[in-house]
C-alpha cells in the first residue's frame, strides 16, 4: 500500500504514530517519518492512522484524494461543468512533460475532477515516479528502502506512461513535444513540469572524481546511501542549504564525521536569513558538524585512481574527505524549451498566477501550463512579485491549480494565491515556513525559547508580517500564516503565550534578492506595438 | 435580546437532550457575546482560536489561589496543564508524553488493550442472566477509571478507594453541584493527593513498568517536572479520561441503537469502529464546549473585536455541525470523508489521552454490538446529566434478548 503525508499541512501531534509505530516515528518532537510503502499487514494499523489524523495529513493510495477541511484559499468545488462546449474535457488531448509530483499530481487530479480525454505523461527517469524527500532523510539513514519512495496509485490514473523518455523539443505553433528518439506527441494542451536538477560541481574534472556527489534522483540517492553506509571517513558538504543541511544531519546520526563548508554567513542563511540561520549553525556545531562559513571550496584532490582524497577551503584548511556532498542549489530543466518561443529560461517558466505559461514576450498563452519547481509566478501578497519555489507543498498545490485550470473556462479559473509552506527534517529539529522569510527586513523571536530550539520567528517587511519559520513549533503556524494573508502589522505586539521576555525585531539579514536572471538578458526590438518583441540573448555565465 | 436567549437556551437543562438545533440557530452568529462572554460556534473561527497564541488557558481562580472549582486540578497543588499555557504547559505535557508514548514509550497504550478487552468481556459477561442494563452504570463507567488505574499502575486492591474518589471529582465538575459536593470533592481530593503521593515514594524506591514510576524517575532530559507537578498530572489524567470515555461509550450506544444500520454494519464488520468512532467524536462529542478560554489582547475575528480580558468559550460541538465545514452535517455517516472534527480539542492542548480514549471506546463499542442479541433502547431520549459541557446520559437503559459469547471463544 502507498502512503503519503502532506507534512506541509502535518502539526505533529502524533496520533499516528500511536496507531501505526511500525510505519510512522518522531523521533524528535515534531519531525515525522514515515515508510510510504508499508506491507499490506501494516493495512489496518494506518487506516487507523487516517482516520486518527485531527489534521486528516495522510493520503493512503492515492495523490489526489478528497482534500479535507477548509481550502486555504475560496475557490469554488469541483466541478463537472461542461467546458467551453467543444467536449475538450471528454476528448481533449492533455500532455504532461515531467512526471515527478507536479506532473503527476496534475493527472490525479484532471481524472478526479472528471477530465475522460487522453493523458500522457513524458518523463526522462526510468522509474515510476517517487517522492524526493526522504532521499535526504529516511532514505539516505537506511531507515527506509528506496523503493519505498514510489508515489501512490498510478496504473488506474489511465494515461500513456512514456517513462524513460526525453523531451527536446516544444513546437507551440504546431502543438507537438519533440522525443529524443525523434517521436513527436501532439496535444491539445500541455503541462510543463520538468522541474529541476542538482547544480553539478563547477569544475568538471573534480566533479568526476568517485566521491563527489549531488543529490537529487534516486540514483544519487542509491549511491550517496551506498558511500555512508560502507565507509567510515569525512564526508564534505559543499553547501549548507536544506539539502546539505540534511545531508549533514543524516552523517551525524550515523557517526560519520562531517564538515559543511558554505559561502554565506550561516547555514539555511539564503532560505532563512542570517539569524535564524546562526540559529542553524549552533545546532549543527553542538551535533558535531566541523561547520565552516563564509568559507568556499577551492579545489577537490583525487589520488591517482581518481577517487576524492582531498579537499581545499578558502580559509586555507585542507581536509582529507572521503565523500563530497555538492548541494550548491538547484538548475531549472528548461533546457528543451530552447526556441520554444516561451518566457523560459535560468529563471524557471514565467506563468501568470492561473499557472498558464507566458512566451517570451510576456504575452500569456491559452494551452500551455506549468506547475511546480519550474514555474515562476507572482504572488499578490509579495508586490506581485515573481516567486520560483522548490516546496513539495508548492508543487502539490500549484499542479492542482493547473489541472482544474485546463479543464475549466475563464471564467472558472483559479488562481495559485496559497501562501508558501516549507518543511525540513534535521538535527532532530522540524523546521517550517510558511510565507517567503527572504522578502524580509526584520525578524523577531515571537514565542518560545532559541535556547530550547522551539520557538517561531516573524519575518517582516516594510511593517508588515510576510513570513514565520517554526522549529518545532508547527502548531502555531497557522495563526502567522493568516497574519501574513491579513497584511498584519510587524512587529507582532500583542501580549500572547510562550512570548519570551523581550521580543527586540533585528535586522533579518537575508541575502540580497539577486537578479535571477544572471546569465541571460532579454531584448526588446521594434517599434510599433504590433512588432515589439522580446528576444533571449544568452552570455556565458 | 433574541441572541442572548441562543445560549441562555442551550445553558438550559430542558435542552440537553438535543441541543443541535440551538447550535444552528448559534452560528447564525459565529462570535457571539452573552453577559461579557464570548461564544464561538462557527468550524473556521473555532480552529482558528485553538491556534491563536493570543488565548490563554490560565483560570483567574487557579491564579488567585481560591483553588478550581471542578475536579481537574487538586487543592493545594499547581494547576494540571490543561489549565496552563506555555512554555510551563508544554514542557510538563512534554515529560508526561514522553513515557505516555512513541518514540521512548511506543507500547504502552498498546499494551493496555488485552487487559481492557479483558475487562470489557468480564462486564458484559456480567449481563448474561439480564435483560436490562445501564449502559452508564452497568457498563461504561467502570472501564475508564480500571484503564486509568492501569495506566498510572494503582494496585488492583486500591482501585475500589480510586473509583470512590474519581467518582467525587467527577460529580463536582457539574456546575449545579451544591456546597455538600463540593466538599466531598475536595475531601476526596485530599485524600487522592495522598495516596497518589505515596504511591509515587514507593514507585521511586522500587519502580516498575507503569507511568507513574518513570514520571517520578525521569532524567528530566526534556525539562523538569516537580513532585507537584506530577500528582496534578496524574489526577488530570483520572479526570480528562473519566466522564468524557464514559460519555463517548454511552453516545456510541444511544447512537448506534438510534441506527440500526449502523449497528448491523459494525456487527458484520468489526472494522468500521475505527471511523465509527471518529463519527461519534463529531457527532455526539463528549466535550460540547470548552467554556473557559481568556484573550490576552485585543482579537479580530469573524467581524468581531474580542477585547483583552474577555471570555471566550469555544463551542467545539456547534463547528463540528458546521455546514460550512461538513456537509450535510446532522448526517451521521461513519463513511464521511473528511474525519477532521474537534472532539479531541486541537492545538497544543489537543487530548492527551486520545490514542487510550480511542482503544477503549472502540474495544467497547465492537463489544457491545458483536455480543447483545436484538438490543433496544427503553427510553429515547434517556435522561441526561446537568452539564453543558461535558455533556452525557445519565444512564441509558437497554434491553435486548441475550449475550452472544465474545467472539473468536
Ligand atoms: C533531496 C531532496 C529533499 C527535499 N526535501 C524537501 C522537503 O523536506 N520539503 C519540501 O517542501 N520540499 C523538499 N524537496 C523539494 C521537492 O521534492 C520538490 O519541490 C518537488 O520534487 C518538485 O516537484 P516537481 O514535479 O515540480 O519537480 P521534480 O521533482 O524536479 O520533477 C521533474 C521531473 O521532470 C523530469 N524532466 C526534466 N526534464 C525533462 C525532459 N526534458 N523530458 C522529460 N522529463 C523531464 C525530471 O527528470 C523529473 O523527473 C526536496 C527535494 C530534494 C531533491
Ligand atoms: C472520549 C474521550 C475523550 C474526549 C472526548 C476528550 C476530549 C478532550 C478535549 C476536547 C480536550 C481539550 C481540552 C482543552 O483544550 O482545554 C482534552 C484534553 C485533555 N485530555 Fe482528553 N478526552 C478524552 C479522553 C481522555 C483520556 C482517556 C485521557 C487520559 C488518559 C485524557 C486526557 C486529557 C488531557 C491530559 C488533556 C489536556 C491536554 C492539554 O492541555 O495539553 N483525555 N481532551
Ligand atoms: S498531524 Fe497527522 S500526520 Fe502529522 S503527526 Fe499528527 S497524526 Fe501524524
Amino acid at each position: 500500500m502507498r502512503v503519503v503525508v502532506d507534512l506541509t499541512r502535518c502539526q505533529g501531534y502524533g496520533q499516528c504514530v500511536f496507531a501505526a509505530p511500525d510505519v510512522f516515528a518522531m523521533p524528535g518532537q515534531e519531525s515525522l517519518l514515515y515508510d510510504p510503502d508499508p506491507s499490506d499487514e501494516q493495512r489496518e494499523h494506518v487506516l487507523r492512522a487516517q482516520a486518527a489524523c485531527p489534521v486528516q495529513a495522510i493520503h493512503v493510495d492515492r495523490l489526489a484524494g478528497h482534500v479535507p477541511g477548509p481550502r486555504p484559499y475560496p475557490y469554488p468545488a469541483p466541478d463537472s461543468a461542461p467546458d467551453r462546449g467543444d467536449g475538450f474535457r471528454r476528448s481533449g488531448r492533455i500532455v504532461i512533460v515531467g512526471a515527478s509530483l507536479a506532473g503527476v499530481r496534475a493527472a490525479a487530479v484532471l481524472r478526479r475532477d472528471g477530465f475522460a480525454g487522453s493523458l500522457t505523461l513524458i518523463g526522462d527517469e526510468p522509474h515510476e515516479p517517487y517522492d524526493r524527500p526522504p532521499l535526504s532523510k529516511q532514505v539516505l539513514t537506511g531507515r527506509m528502502p528506496l523503493e519505498h519512495t514510489t508515489l501512490p496509485r498510478l496504473r488506474d490514473l489511465d494515461a500513456e506512461w512514456l517513462l524513460g523518455q526525453r523531451a527536446t523539443g516544444l513546437d507551440v505553433a504546431g502543438k507537438r513535444v519533440r522525443l529524443a528518439d525523434g517521436r513527436e506527441v501532439e496535444f491539445d494542451r500541455l503541462l510543463i513540469a520538468t522541474g529541476a536538477r542538482a547544480r553539478p560541481w563547477p569544475n568538471e574534472a573534480e566533479a568526476a572524481l568517485d566521491g563527489v556527489r549531488v543529490l537529487r534522483t534516486i540514483e544519487d540517492a542509491t549511491l550517496l546511501r551506498r558511500r555512508l553506509a560502507s565507509g567510515n571517513g569525512r564526508v564534505l558538504v559543499i553547501g549548507a542549504g536544506f539539502t546539505g543541511s540534511e545531508v549533514a544531519s543524516v552523517c551525524r546520526e550515523l557517526g560519520r564525521p562531517v564538515t559543511v563548508v558554505d559561502r554565506g554567513p550561516a547555514p539555511l542563511a539564503g532560505a532563512l536569513g542570517r539569524v535564524i540561520g546562526g540559529i542553524a549553525a549552533q545546532i549543527q556545531r553542538e551535533h558535531g558538524v566541523d561547520l565552516h562559513c563564509d568559507t568556499t571550496v577551492i579545489g577537490l584532490d583525487g589520488d591517482a585512481e581518481g577517487r576524492l582524497r582531498a579537499a581545499r577551503l578558502s580559509d586555507g584548511t585542507t581536509l582529507e574527505v572521503e565523500t563530497a556532498v555538492v548541494g550548491l542549489g538547484a538548475v531549472r530543466n528548461v533546457d528543451w524549451l530552447e526556441g520554444a518561443g516561451l518566457a523560459a529560461g535560468v529563471w524557471g517558466v514565467g506563468c501568470d498566477a492561473g499557472c498558464r505559461v507566458f512566451d517570451i514576450n510576456g504575452v500569456v498563452t491559452d494551452d500551455i501550463f506549468a506547475a511546480g519547481d519550474i514555474a515562476r509566478f507572482p504572488h499578490p501578497a509579495y508586490e506581485f512579485q515573481f516567486l520560483a519555489l522548490e516546496h513539495w507543498g508548492n508543487a502539490v498545490a500549484q499542479a492542482e491549480i493547473a489541472a482544474h485550470n485546463m479543464v475549466s473556462d475563464q471564467t472558472r479559473r483559479w488562481a495559485h494565491l496559497a501562501l508558501p509552506v516549507f518543511w525540513s527534517s534535521q538535527f532532530g529539529i522540524n523546521i517550517k515556513s510558511v510565507g517567503v522569510p527572504t522578502f524580509a527586513d526584520e525578524v523577531v523571536i515571537a514565542q518560545g525559547s532559541v535556547a530550547e530550539r522551539r520557538f517561531v520567528a516573524v519575518y517582516g517587511y516594510r511593517g508588515r508580517v510576510t513570513a514565520a519559520v517554526t522549529f518545532d513549533q508547527a502548531m502555531w503556524l497557522e495563526f502567522y500564516q493568516r497574519m501574513i494573508e491579513r497584511a498584519a502589522p510587524f512587529p507582532p505586539d500583542f501580549a500572547m503565550v510562550g512570548r519570551p521576555a523581550e521580543m527586540l525585531p533585528v535586522p533579518a539579514e537575508v541575502p540580497p534578492r539577486v537578479a535571477v536572471a544572471q546569465g541571460a538578458t532579454v531584448v526588446v526590438t521594434g517599434h510599433d506595438p504590433g512588432e515589439r518583441r522580446a528576444t533571449l540573448v544568452r552570455r556565458p555565465q | 435580546m433574541a441572541e442572548t436567549s441562543v445560549f441562555a437556551r442551550i445553558l438550559d437543562y430542558a435542552n440537553r437532550a438535543d441541543p443541535y438545533p440551538l447550535y444552528a440557530e448559534l452560528r447564525e452568529t459565529p462570535v457571539l457575546r452573552v453577559d461579557g462572554r464570548y461564544v464561538v460556534s462557527t468550524y473556521r473561527e473555532v480552529v482558528e482560536l485553538l491556534h491563536d497564541p493570543r488565548i490563554s488557558s490560565i483560570r483567574e481562580e487557579d491564579v488567585a489561589g481560591g483553588g478550581p472549582s471542578d475536579g481537574e486540578s487538586l487543592p493545594g497543588l499547581p494547576p494540571a496543564f490543561i489549565r496552563r499555557d506555555p512554555p510551563d504547559h508544554d514542557r510538563v505535557r512534554r515529560v508526561a508524553m514522553r513515557h505516555f508514548g512513541p518514540p521512548r514509550s511506543p507500547g504502552r497504550v498498546e499494551g493496555m488493550r488485552g487487559a481492557l478487552s479483558e475487562i470489557v468481556t468480564g462486564l458484559i459477561d456480567g449481563f448474561a442472566d439480564r435483560t436490562r442494563v445501564d449502559v452508564v452504570d452497568d457498563f461504561a463507567y467502570p472501564l475508564p477509571v480500571t484503564a486509568i488505574c492501569r495506566l498510572l499502575g494503582v494496585p488492583t486492591e486500591d482501585e475500589p478507594r480510586f473509583r470512590v474518589w474519581a467518582a467525587a471529582l467527577v460529580e463536582a465538575i457539574d456546575p449545579r453541584a451544591g456546597e455538600a459536593t463540593q466538599r466531598r470533592r475536595v475531601e476526596a481530593g485530599l485524600e487522592l493527593r495522598a495516596y497518589l503521593d505515596e504511591l509515587a515514594e514507593a514507585r521511586l524506591r522500587q519502580p516498575s513498568g507503569d507511568l507513574l514510576s518513570a514520571l517520578v524517575t525521569d532524567d528530566g532530559v526534556e525539562g523538569a517536572m516537580s513532585r507537584d507537578e506530577l500528582l496534578s498530572t496524574a489526577s488530570l489524567l483520572l479526570v480528562a479520561g473519566h466522564e468524557t470515555t464514559v460519555n463517548l461509550i454511552t453516545n456510541g450506544m444511544l447512537t448506534l441503537l438510534r441506527h440500526p444500520a449502523e449497528l448491523d454494519r459494525l456487527r458484520r464488520d468489526p472494522g468500521r469502529v475505527v471511523p465509527l468512532v471518529e463519527e461519534l467524536l463529531r457527532y455526539e462529542p463528549p466535550v460540547q464546549m470548552l467554556p473557559q478560554r481568556t484573550a490576552l489582547d485585543d482579537i479580530e475575528i469573524a467581524g468581531t473585536t474580542i477585547p483583552k480580558g474577555a471570555t471566550i468559550t469555544l463551542v467545539l460541538a456547534a463547528a463540528d455541525r458546521d455546514p460550512g465545514h461538513f456537509p450535510d452535517p446532522d448526517r451521521f455517516d461513519p463513511d464521511r470523508a473528511d474525519k477532521e472534527h474537534l472532539g479531541f480539542g486541537g492545538g497544543i492542548h489537543f487530548c492527551f489521552g486520545a490514542p487510550l480514549a480511542r482503544l477503549e471506546t472502540r474495544l467497547a463499542l465492537s463489544a457491545l454490538a458483536s455480543r447483545l442479541e436484538n438490543p433496544r433502547l427503553v427510553a429515547d431520549p434517556p435522561p441526561y446529566r446537568e452539564n453543558v459541557a461535558l455533556r452525557g446520559p445519565r444512564h441509558l437503559l437497554i434491553e435486548f434478548d441475550g449475550v452472544a459469547p465474545p467472539p473468536g471463544t
